[in-house]
């Protein structure tokens, strides 16, 4: 079995939103880069949950991004995984993006992984293009994941509860909270993981067919306004009257 | 030309997101001057023509029986033909979990360029530059759609429904369907309950309340306002409520007209699931809980206090 478990890079949740060179830049100043946390703590420890379990599997990561994405790829081998791919090139479009992905791909491998979606560019649609491209099965939003033989069984979150499906591999799953559980990585991984084949490889000649043009934050809320406990009639007049929101 | 908008729907009924694509994708085919046309695969009880109120023209329906459970491959290349058929030059989607799971599908067939997430209309005036949120909510990105055709999965809740007149003509496609690789074994859906992500408004509550037992008030609460209920992350991990309640950065994120948080104390993580919410209002005991930032209303009391209170002065405004 052979997997490859797609990693991208993003900032840590706490970083401060700004944008610089009249808002077409994220302001990268200050910023502390981590593993998009649905690619961490779901699909890559299932990864390694299932190449603990038979040890003729192995565990690829792959990312396409600039040579400052090293530092967590070598986080993601510490905590498993056999070597990675870096595709030197940076990008926001998800067509290109998956295409690189998928070039890689095509290479054997039985399963390839993805979370659930960027917390940076919220697209939650790579895994849909790189099934698309290998026209093989799709199976988003996962909560679960069994793997016997080459059947996987697979719960998926739907509109209102879940759903469980059976699919023969090769596929591609995009995988969420429940699929596994959070590790940390261990003084020896971490030493392992100096050592483990970091490839990279320059991006296959695709199409970039979107492009951010600019950054808009939000409006500033106006601030709240506090209504006393003890008159509590009056936030539902609020909510009924001037928020219309009941 | 025409836009083209995928209709979504479960135990034959249109999904109240897809009233929302209909109306946005008229406005783009208004907007561009062509023809929106609806897209419903499988089978419904609804009655078709009427979505002509959402100012649609025609309605294709691909009948066929093997469509009734999502397998995002076969979706996919249906969707894809009838684009093809109707000369789409935009497909719209919902970003719910089926527009995500198809919509990355449709746009490598087309080979059309998609923006996942939209909150506004296209702005057509020089290109095509859709608006969606970047950053879990904490910001918009402005992007330019280059490819002929183009893909938009719009967020629910983020474009207002607007029903007028008007009657679709409703027509069958014949489209060869693939028989499904995915085999549904079981769904197992919450019953009765307002699903999370489409809810109106959602009352949540957080570890302020203490304990499972005292879930009581919030969802007398949630009762009375029609309401679905979500927790944050302690909340679940402790199993004081079932793990799909969890909203934040790691949970559902959610974008009601109203989200009340009830005892829970605003961390970035959670904010990140909540803040496209509409209006905020949050109840706890801390007057320096950073909820505060993020709130249009709030008060400072005792959730014990103020809660059944609230229920109660809902029911008296109703009874008005
Ligand atoms: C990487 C990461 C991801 C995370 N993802 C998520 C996520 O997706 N969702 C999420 O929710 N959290 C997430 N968290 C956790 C998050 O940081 C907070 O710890 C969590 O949201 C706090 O939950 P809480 O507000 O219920 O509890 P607390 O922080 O303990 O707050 C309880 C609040 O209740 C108030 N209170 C107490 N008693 C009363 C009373 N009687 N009446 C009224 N108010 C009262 C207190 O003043 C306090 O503000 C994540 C954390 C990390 C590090
Ligand atoms: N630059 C990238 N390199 C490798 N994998 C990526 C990259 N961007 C996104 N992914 C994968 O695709 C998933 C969904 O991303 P998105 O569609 O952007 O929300 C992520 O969780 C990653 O697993």
């Amino acid at each position: 079995m052979k997997i490859l478990v797609c990693v991208s890079k993003t900032p840590d949740t706490t970083s401060k939103i700004a944008f610089t060179d009249g808002n077409s830049k994220f302001d990268e100043n200050g910023v502390q880069w981590i593993i998009n946390p649905y690619d961490e703590w779901y699909s890559l420890v299932r990864a390694i949950e299932l190449k603990e379990k038979d040890p003729a599997t192995t565990v690829h990561l792959v990312t396409v991004g600039g040579a400052d994405a090293e530092p967590i790829i070598r986080k993601a081998l510490a905590l498993g995984g056999d070597e990675a791919i870096r595709v030197n090139a940076d990008g926001s479009d998800s067509y290109f993006i998956a295409s690189q992905i998928a070039a890689i791909a095509k290479d054997g491998y039985d399963l390839v992984f993805t979370g659930k979606e960027t917390i940076d560019y919220n697209g939650s649609s790579i895994g849909a293009m790189v099934a698309e491209l290998l026209d093989v099965p799709y199976i988003s939003l996962a909560t679960k994941f069994e793997l016997n033989g080459t059947t996987a069984t697979v719960t998926r979150e739907i509109e209102g509860g879940e759903e469980v499906a059976e699919l023969a591999l090769p596929a591609v799953v995009s995988c969420q909270k429940g699929v596994a559980e959070q590790r940390i990585p261990n003084m020896r991984g971490i030493m392992a993981a100096r050592t483990k084949p970091l490839k990279v490889v320059e991006p296959a000649a695709t199409d970039t067919l979107t492009s951010i043009v600019s950054f808009e934050l939000p409006p500033a809320k106006a601030g709240v306004k506090l209504v006393s406990p003890d008159n509590v009639g009056e936030l539902v007049r609020l909510l009924h009257e001037e928020a219309k929101a009941i | 030309m025409s836009v083209l908008i995928f209709v979504d729907h479960s135990e034959g009924h249109i999904k109240k997101a897809s009233f929302e694509a209909l109306t946005y994708g008229a406005k783009i085919a208004e907007q561009t001057g062509t023809t929106a046309e609806a897209l419903v695969l499988g089978t419904v009880s609804d009655d078709l023509a009427a979505l002509g109120k959402y100012g649609v023209k025609k309605v294709h329906q691909v009948n066929n029986e093997s469509l009734n459970h999502l397998d995002a491959q076969v979706y996919a290349k249906v969707i894809a033909e009838a684009a093809t058929a109707s000369g789409a030059t935009v497909v719209v989607i919902s970003h719910t979990q089926t527009g995500k799971a198809i919509a990355g599908r449709v746009a490598v067939r087309l080979k059309a360029g998609l923006v996942a997430g939209a909150c506004a209309l296209p702005d057509t005036s020089n290109g095509f530059v859709v608006k969606k949120t970047v950053f879990s909510g904490k910001a918009f990105a402005n992007v330019s759609i280059s490819s002929p055709v183009k893909v938009i999965s719009l967020n629910p809740n983020s474009y207002t429904t607007i029903a007028g007149e008007g009657t679709a003509e409703v027509s069958q496609l014949s489209i060869a369907v693939d028989a499904p690789k995915v085999k549904v074994t079981a769904v197992n859906k919450v019953s009765g309950e307002i699903p999370l992500t489409e809810a109106e408004i959602v009352v949540s509550g957080g570890r302020g309340l203490k304990g499972p037992e005292n879930w009581g008030i919030l969802l007398d609460l949630a009762k009375e306002l029609g309401a679905a209920t979500a927790c944050s992350r302690p909340v679940g991990d402790a199993h004081w409520r079932p793990h799909h309640e969890h909203v934040g950065q790691t949970g559902v994120q959610v974008a009601p007209n109203l989200y009340i948080a009830i005892g829970i104390s605003g961390a970035i993580q959670h904010l990140a699931g909540v803040n496209r919410s509409k209006i905020i209002v949050v109840i706890n005991k801390d007057p320096e809980a950073p909820f505060f930032k993020a709130a249009d209303y709030g008060i400072v009391g005792d959730a014990f206090e103020v809660v059944p209170k609230l229920t109660e002065e809902i029911k008296k405004m109703k009874a008005k």
